[in-house]
């Protein structure tokens, strides 16, 4: 048996009298990259914001490395060792992408306030491996010539390309990508998936990765799963996936999706 | 280490503006109503600056401050003048209660987000003033008589603690902790910054030194009354942020100098003071919309080609 990472079960989230998202079960082992796929407004984004703490599920467990995740704080997930990137950047904008990334390397400093207010050593040794940690994270993403601007002055693919580097900053075993391709023309999202599958293998990364770009995911993932109307209606490898009437279904209709399985 | 020599050079800096104001008092050429205007403005650019590091660092919109100087200045006053301690232990007892003071209002009011924080805190600062209103002990609405302690050392030095203080705490990755917060606090929590625990410690530090600013400020005129610390003084020290920009300490120093010397001058003319300094305001937020110094600092104009940027 592969090494079991993290495992959703029975998964759901109620608003109100909505149920945004329902009987979600999925697993990721070590080392996978899974792709999570699904027409606009499936619940992609809100099983993120679950698996992430951001929203406390009503139903279903979470259990990451055998501990369960269910109720904890978004930085305590973190901290546990998940880390994500948001569909819509959220980048510190008024910060250098140094200290973007900085933020991240946060719970790695041990440097106390009064060490901090009253400069003692440690404070000094403490910032100095934080800024040696971050640079080296910039100079994989290409972005440490752009070190002291303010990072609302980059172009965009850069922008999403900080936002990764400071979630991987924050040491996660497990990445989880919203978008990360969002806006990116076919070259830079080419770009970006060599970075992802560098990085995989660099950081011995497990990925779960929600894009909208199909040939992206079909390319790249290992796994996926589809998501539609809360749940769960497919899971298995790109090709099964491909040929799933239920999903072509799902993104496509019913008609077409009759008229291909017939060919 | 070309950072903390810059430090020292700004603290020598501090050190002789000081000398030569403490010369020129006790020669006798500043005489006691320059003299009170500066110890003012140290007291103004205490309470702004503690300001700063909750409004401009962290980003949560208080309006209550004058509350926790109400705090740090009747715990003050009882400490000389009831208990008879000596001024030293009257400060840092008025800045550990406030900082009490700021936990206990902060930790329930902090989950609150944008105008319902403001108007939470303002709550709270009414609380504390009308509480102080109606307690005898400390002389009620007639308010208290206090010995003058206060000199121009006293001021100045409590003054450059909170600066140095809050610069060094926004240096560091606690401080970066509390900008990132500001900047998106979603994004923050999702970077592992527990963004309550960051928050409130602000709010702490904010008060602490209110509170210090309190004390310095409450055996500066003989007698402090309840009425001192009503709201009107929350937004004096507000505009102080706002207009020297918020995000930047220097900015906010400047402004705190800058305002008290324009209505030291205007109280002069009582008639049009709050005219004229209403003008100044508005005049100000028209041309500089985001504040006397944006979100930059004073001692960034200083440092061109030194960051290496793209400029080099």
């Amino acid at each position: 048996m592969t090494n079991l990472l993290l495992n959703v079960e029975n998964l759901g989230i109620q608003f109100g009298g909505l149920k945004a998202v329902q009987q979600v079960n999925m697993h990721l082992n070590q080392g996978e990259l899974v792709g999570l796929i699904g027409p606009n407004g499936a619940g992609k984004t809100t099983t993120f914001n679950m698996l992430t703490g951001v929203y406390a599920p009503t139903e279903g467990v979470i259990t990451f490395q055998g501990k369960k995740l269910n109720g904890l704080d978004p930085y305590k997930v973190t901290q546990s060792g998940i880390s994500r990137t948001f569909q819509n950047i959220r980048l510190f904008k008024e910060l250098s992408v140094l200290d973007n990334v900085k933020v991240a390397n946060h719970s790695l400093a041990k440097h106390g306030i009064m060490a901090s207010i009253f400069r003692l050593p440690n404070f000094f040794t403490g910032e100095q491996t934080m800024t040696e940690e971050s640079e080296a994270f910039l100079k994989i993403f290409g972005l440490d010539k752009y070190k002291y601007e303010l990072a609302k002055n980059l172009p965009y693919g850069m922008q999403r390309r900080l936002e990764i580097a400071r979630a991987l900053a924050a040491k996660p075993r497990i990445l989880l990508l919203d978008e990360p391709a969002a806006g990116m023309n076919p070259q830079e999202t080419h770009d970006l998936m060599e970075l992802i599958a560098f990085i995989r293998k660099e950081f011995d990364l497990t990925i779960l990765l929600i894009e909208h770009d199909m040939s992206l995911v079909m390319g790249i993932c290992e796994r996926i799963y589809v998501l539609d109307h809360g749940q769960l209606i497919a899971d298995g490898t790109p090709i099964e996936i491909r040929n799933n009437p239920k999903v072509i279904e799902a993104y496509l209709g019913e008609e077409v999706a009759e008229n291909v399985t017939s060919e | 280490m070309k950072k903390s020599k810059a430090f020292w050079a700004y603290l020598l800096i501090g050190i002789i503006i000081y000398a030569i104001v403490q010369f020129a008092m006790s020669s006798g050429m500043i005489g006691s109503y320059y003299s009170n205007m500066l110890i003012t403005m140290c007291i103004n650019v205490m309470l702004a600056v503690s300001l700063h590091i909750i409004i401009g660092i962290t980003g949560q919109f208080s309006i209550g401050h004058a509350g926790f100087m109400a705090v740090g200045a009747y715990v003050s006053a009882i400490f000389t003048m009831k208990l008879e301690l000596p001024f030293i232990a009257a400060i840092v007892a008025a800045g550990i209660i406030a900082l009490l003071a700021g936990l206990l209002i902060g930790i329930p009011t902090l989950r609150l987000k944008g105008d319902y924080l403001a108007i939470a805190t303002l709550g709270f600062a009414e609380i504390i003033r009308i509480v102080i209103l109606n307690v005898d002990y400390v002389g009620g609405a007639a308010g208290m008589t206090v010995m003058r302690e206060t000199t121009w050392s006293y001021a100045f030095f409590a003054m450059l603690l909170t600066i140095i203080v809050i610069s060094n705490y926004t240096k560091s990755r606690h401080g970066r902790a509390c900008i990132a917060i500001r900047e998106d606090e979603i994004a923050a929590d999702a970077m592992g910054i527990n963004t309550t625990y960051y928050k409130v410690v602000a709010f702490g530090i904010g008060a602490f030194f209110a509170g210090i600013a309190g004390a310095i400020f409450a055996h500066n005129f003989y007698i402090i009354q309840p009425g001192t610390f009503g709201f009107l003084k929350s937004f004096d020290i507000l505009i102080y942020v706002v207009l020297g920009g918020l995000g930047s300490l220097s900015g906010s120093v400047l402004a705190a100098v800058l305002l008290t010397a324009v209505s030291t001058y205007l109280a002069e003319f009582p008639e049009t003071r709050m005219i004229i300094y209403s003008l100044v305001l508005i005049l100000v937020m028209l041309y500089r919309p985001t504040g006397l110094l944006g979100t930059k600092e004073i001692t960034d104009i200083f440092k061109f080609g030194k960051k290496g940027g793209k400029n080099v």
